[in-house]
């Protein structure tokens, strides 16, 4: 086990507090001990390999991965994409990114969802690529509805994607939730004010790409992710990892 | 746009609470509905992997005691010779190609029990200048109302003298938190069986990584 493969310590601020009052499932479900300091070994540097021959051919096009007899998913299809890149702006290539929603009405296809907009036959609401030798990925999906959720009475989460990523290791391990730019609910929605700083809840908005839409067809939105960075020391007369 | 430090760093991207529905896209097959061939993260174990078989199973509990049903658990271990299935693993000896190290399965709607029928991990390589880590596999865990994925490890509570030497095990100051880490053993008609209950908040809080 040498250091060169050691990530960087991840910076709290960045991150919700475990407990966050203004959304409310967190306060019996947060920690209260502190976290436990531990240097990187080899069960965090580590971590799964997966490859393409593990996914469908459709497993990246929400529009038709859970279509019916030539059907479509109602809504506005639109294309998703952006890099993987760790903190020291390496493009991260090989890395799963796993993505679940709602549909256009704001409805998951949940057993346990019990709001009273329409399931859509067409749209199952999940996918999942890697990414390439550059680190990026991308997707089609619809355009998901921002719906209400029990927290405060009147709470309505803004229209957004969740996301599931692996790094090269375990501790690069993240769950995030991306959001469309200028959806006038994201400044009340309870969930993204548990980030406390503005700035790193704007990294959490994917911009309107218009060089990336398909005319007359696709809009797109751009989302970069950023996962912990590795540690770059010299190695050999080269920063490892550069 | 990422904006970047004066060294030129990236900030890492903030994360956020998977949801009650974490379900549809990771394991979709208890969200209701099947969508993929092929369900990553299912089974572990397939006839040819070596090492003795276990299952390892638990619950997880909230500040209140009650049961957290809709969480997410994710699993990540060395094979049986303590060999993580990873390039950057450049421990030397045999090593068990089968076995990739990582499952995912959520906690039972109804009952709130999570469980993997796995084999048990052998020892792995400390940090260098450390002693090697006792058997033991690493949790994580995400749910409505987690904000950042909780990590943790699951020790053997029949590896009693490996547990000792421990170098993460020892990091814990007070020896009855200690035990929050150690999976209880017994046999069900011949097959080993570790419960491993994960406590959210209050007396008896699991410990939980920054790692």
């Amino acid at each position: 086990m040498t250091a060169e493969s050691e990530f960087v310590a991840r910076d709290p601020a960045a991150h919700p507090p475990a407990l966050t009052p203004i959304y409310k499932t967190s306060v019996f479900r947060a920690p209260h001990r502190p976290l436990l300091s531990l240097q990187n070994s080899l069960s965090e540097v580590t971590g799964p390999v997966f490859g393409q021959h593990e996914l469908g051919p459709l497993d990246a096009d929400l529009v038709r991965n859970y279509a019916r007899d030539g059907g479509a998913p109602v809504g506005e299809r639109i294309i998703v994409h952006g890099r993987v890149l760790d903190g020291g702006a390496r493009p991260l290539p090989g890395v799963l990114v796993e993505f679940w929603q709602a549909n256009a009405a704001g409805r998951y296809r949940h057993r346990n969802d019990n709001f009273d907009a329409p399931i859509d036959p067409n749209f199952g609401g999940c996918g999942r690529c890697l990414t390439d030798a550059e680190g990026r990925y991308a997707f089609r999906t619809v355009k998901p509805g921002p719906y209400p959720y029990r927290n405060r009475i009147n709470d309505w989460r803004p229209a957004h994607i969740h996301f599931s990523v692996f790094g090269s290791g375990f501790a690069q391990r993240l769950i995030t939730q991306m959001y469309f730019e200028g959806d006038p609910l994201l400044r009340h929605d309870s969930i993204l004010q548990t980030v406390p700083d503005p700035a790193a809840r704007e990294r959490l908005v994917a911009l309107l790409d218009l060089h990336a839409s398909v005319p007359l067809h696709t809009l797109a939105y751009r989302w970069d992710i950023v996962l912990r960075g590795s540690r770059s020391t010299l190695f050999e007369n080269r920063l490892q990892g550069n | 746009m990422i904006p970047h430090d004066t060294l030129g760093y990236l900030p890492e991207t903030p994360s956020q609470t998977a949801g009650p529905y974490v379900h549809i896209g990771l394991i979709p097959r208890q969200a209701g509905f099947d969508i993929f061939d092929n369900t990553l993260g299912e089974a572990l174990v397939g006839p040819d992997t070596q090492g003795t078989r276990i299952r390892i199973e638990g619950r997880i509990f909230d500040g209140t005691g009650a049961l957290v049903r809709d969480a997410l658990v994710e699993i990540w271990q060395a094979d049986a010779h303590g060999r993580f299935n990873h390039p950057a693993d450049r421990q030397t000896g045999p090593r068990d190609e089968t076995f990739r190290g990582w499952g995912r399965t959520g906690t039972d709607f109804e009952t709130g029990l999570w469980s993997f029928e796995t084999i048990k991990p052998g020892r792995t390589a400390g940090r260098s200048g450390h002693s090697r880590m006792a058997p033991h596999i690493t949790l994580w865990l995400v749910a409505r109302g987690i904000n950042l994925g909780l990590l943790t490890r699951l020790y053997f509570a029949d590896e009693a003298a490996a547990n000792a030497e421990d170098p993460v095990l020892r990091l814990v100051e007070q020896p009855a938190r200690r035990s929050t880490l150690i999976a209880a053993h017994a046999l069900h008609e011949g097959h080993p069986v570790y419960t491993f209950d994960i406590r959210l908040q209050g007396e008896g809080e699991t410990v939980f990584f920054d790692a």
